[in-house]
């Protein structure tokens, strides 16, 4: 049956269609539906949200070692947490098949970096399979599970967001279900020691020297090992050369290709389905067969200059495109000279619309008071990063996931002084990787103050469970973390927690624990606006409003101003009632007291 | 047959059950589609977009390029001005009245752009500029905002009036197909 997948649909459709037993994974944009995808599966597959990427990787790496099929997926920043056991899996190979899915964020839409993840996978010694479309999405999905059986190695799927937030027709087939392999002890595959580490990094090179081989013969859609590529009717190469007008050869891979074949549909073009390890030979007599050889891939020039260090002659690439953000066809055209359509409407005097805490979020009643009290905050990875912007501009430093508890340490160490500093990162952030953090401030003496947020979910990858959410990524019960008692068995002293809409009380709170001379942890608990209900009666601001605009400090996308003065918007306002408790003068009301005149 | 569809709203505005809709009309239709759309933080309350590329041939790229689309159907009118550039010369515009003032607007950083309207007018050759919230809270809830829009847009796509009933059933809730029925006819009727 055909229907319209997702990218990240489709790779979870060809993780499972391969038979896929054991899936962990930290939720990441734009990874994280191949693995919501699957919790929906059956029971035939495991599927978890693990503390953090490493912790995924180690999971699947065991659940191989075992002898499933086991796949672990994360955004590219998560590879770095998880590059430390890649990096040695890739030495040691595989029993079941184990694929590691990463997906980068040209453009940042939604991330810190544009981190180019194909050097992980290069620096790591795996193949990188990229494909270019929904479909390929699934088969190359299916065709990584076999090559990482056939060559005994892990293989590192690559998207991005322009492949893994795309839709197309895929083609769906049935399960193929993989027996569990026996178990059979072997300590020296296993076992990273020094010894075994030389001779398995030798095994890995003739692996991927085998691979670069066998590159010209594999193919997709079909099982792996039909050398015969002319036989297989259903499948495709995974390296394909289009020849077509011989004037411009262009060797691309994955999103870029659409472009290619967009902007460009006269020219050959060599499609690497297989990006590393490169087939240089391949490519060496793709060029052959072209006057002028260019390179097109978003990101830096990873494909480039390899091809140039080969001494193939390249006649465009990096000076032609940019290492920054998404490419387009028009990008393409620009650069072929082609003339572009004019555009009729100049639009640029758009006000732009950055994206905010949600009405009703329970960050906003936090941010408003660390917003008051002009509070250093060293920031982390969440929703609530987006308190750095106006109005509240609440957020000092943003790096990495669990980074806010550490750079506080640190910070504290080179002022010498914590009053009016806090680290601030969410419940799912400090799981991940605040915890040594933290543990790091208790061995070594710290003074400053930890702010949790505890919202009960992962917000802004669109509500992933977590250990502290009491529900598995199936969303059956699971065990809860207790994070107060966790800071306390850690070693902390001063452990609060409190409702951050209770602003009066929260603001009391955070200047009596960044005076005092001692580490202290503050946990905010209020669910995300989005997982509970709210009241949904809307606020109104009544006659008794003195225009202090107080309320516009908690930058709610409910109030506005109109003939200057505040007011709230009927349609926006989920009735939280923060306001109402910012508010000096008690002029904003809920409409269910049918008290004050409505503003329009 | 080429059809570029551009549907731009605000970050929860249901903009992707608009384009979930069109993309399985595409395919009971046999055409080739792609669509490419926003995840992640732009959804809390940014702007979004998402293209919609439909064709009896085959879609390369899932991105539509300025002047490119043939149709935008807008959530929001800001937005609709936003993506005018993508629109191309003689193309259809789908919009509805609502305004979602963005925070450097409310806090007074920049002012809410005051000709929109005269723009949306000149560039486009079809403006159908509309409450679409009104209509979909009259066919009963106010998230029936996007099929309402579709109803307005689907004079200008190629699909019969049983394809439309159809996608509607097969990918809405039971409980919420008569009251997306009613929405869609109300946004034909515009």
């Amino acid at each position: 049956m055909k229907r319209i997948m997702l990218g990240n649909e489709a790779f979870a459709r060809g993780a499972w269609e391969a038979g896929v037993k054991v899936v962990s994974s930290y939720p990441g944009t734009p990874s994280t539906e191949v693995t919501e995808t699957l919790a929906k599966c059956g029971d035939e597959v495991h599927v978890e949200w693990a503390p953090n990427e490493k912790v995924g990787v180690e999971v699947a790496v065991g659940a191989s070692i075992g002898g499933a099929r086991a796949l672990s997926c994360m955004k590219h920043v998560g590879l770095n947490v998880a590059a430390d056991p890649f990096f040695t899996a890739a030495y040691n190979g595989v029993t079941g098949g184990l694929v590691v899915l990463v997906a980068d964020d040209n453009g940042c839409h939604s991330s810190q970096n544009e981190q180019d993840s194909r050097y992980h996978g290069r620096g790591a010694g795996v193949p990188i399979l990229e494909p270019a479309d929904p479909t390929e999405c699934k088969d190359y999905m299916k065709l990584a599970f076999d090559m990482s059986e056939k060559y005994d190695t892990v293989v590192l799927m690559r998207s991005n967001t322009r492949i893994s937030h795309s839709r197309g027709i895929v083609e769906e087939d049935e399960r193929v279900e993989h027996d569990v392999i026996p178990y059979e002890k072997n300590f020296r595959k296993y076992v990273a020691m020094p010894a075994m580490a030389r001779v398995n990094h030798v095994k890995q090179e003739q692996r991927l020297a085998q691979i670069v081989e066998d590159a010209h013969n594999i193919a997709v859609g079909v099982p792996l090992g039909s050398d015969d590529i002319t036989a297989a009717v259903e499948g495709y190469p995974l390296n394909k050369e289009e020849l077509n007008d011989p004037e411009i050869g262009i060797v691309t891979s994955g999103i870029c290709y659409q472009y290619v074949k967009e902007a460009l549909p006269n020219a050959s073009v060599f499609k690497l389905g297989l990006v590393n390890p490169l087939p240089l030979q391949d490519i060496a007599a793709f060029a052959k067969k072209v006057n002028k050889l260019y390179v097109i891939e978003e990101g830096n020039p990873f494909l480039e200059e390899q091809i140039r260090a080969a001494g193939i002659p390249v006649h465009g690439g990096k000076e032609l495109f940019t290492i920054q953000g998404e490419y387009s066809a028009n990008m393409i055209r620009k650069a072929f000279g082609i003339e572009l359509p004019e555009g009729e409407t100049d639009s640029t005097d758009a006000p732009g619309r950055p994206p905010l805490l949600c009405a009703g979020c329970p960050h906003k009643g936090l941010f408003y008071v660390l917003s008051k009290l002009k509070t250093t905050v060293m920031g982390d990875i969440g929703c609530y990063t987006l308190a750095a912007l106006a109005p509240t501009n609440a957020i000092d430093t943003t790096m990495c996931m669990g980074a806010s508890i550490g750079m506080e340490h640190g910070f504290e160490k080179a002022t010498g002084s914590s009053k009016n500093l806090v680290a601030v990162l969410g419940d799912s952030t400090f799981i991940h990787s605040g915890i040594t953090g933290l543990v790091n401030m208790v061995y070594n003496e710290a003074k400053g103050t930890v702010i949790i947020l505890d919202n009960r979910i992962t917000g802004m990858t669109g509500h992933q469970q977590n250990p502290a959410s009491g529900k598995n990524a199936k969303g059956e019960p699971a065990p809860a973390l207790d994070i107060y008692t966790l800071c306390r068995a850690i070693g902390v002293r001063n452990v609060f927690e409190i409702d951050p809409f209770d602003v009066k009380e929260l603001e009391q709170l955070i200047k009596e624990e960044t005076e005092r001379d001692e580490l202290s942890v503050i946990i905010t608990k209020r669910p995300c606006a989005m997982i509970v209900k709210q009241p949904g009666v809307p606020n109104v601001i009544t006659d008794k409003c003195k225009n202090c605009r107080q309320c516009m400090k908690v930058g709610c996308p409910a109030i506005a101003m109109k003939d200057g003065r505040p007011y709230i918007i009927r349609e926006s306002c989920v009735g939280c009632g923060l306001c109402t408790r910012v508010c000096p003068f008690d002029a904003i009301e809920s409409t269910a007291r049918g008290a004050g005149k409505e503003d329009k | 047959m080429e059809k570029n569809i551009l549907i731009v709203g605000v970050g929860g505005q249901g903009t992707l059950l608009a384009s979930v809709l069109l993309g399985n009309l595409a395919l009971m239709k046999d055409y080739d589609v792609k669509l490419s759309e926003v995840h992640g933080m732009s959804q809390r309350g940014g702007d979004v977009v998402t293209h919609v590329k439909i064709s009896d041939t085959t879609v390369a790229s899932p991105l539509i390029e300025k002047g490119e689309a043939d149709i935008i159907i807008a959530f929001e009118k800001l937005e609709a001005y936003r993506w005018l550039p993508y629109l191309r010369k003689g193309g259809a515009m789908y919009v509805n009245e609502q305004e979602i003032i963005p925070m450097p607007v409310v806090l007074g950083q920049v002012d809410y752009p005051e000709d929109i309207d005269d723009a949306l007018a000149k560039a486009a050759s079809t403006l159908v500029k509309f409450d679409a919230l009104a209509l979909a809270e009259e066919a009963g809830s106010s998230k029936a905002v996007n099929v309402v829009l579709l109803g307005a847009a689907s004079k200008a796509l190629p699909f019969t009036q049983d394809e439309w009933m159809e996608v509607i059933e097969k990918n809405v809730k039971p409980k919420f197909i008569e009251l997306n029925k009613e929405a869609f006819a109300k946004g034909q009727a515009v």
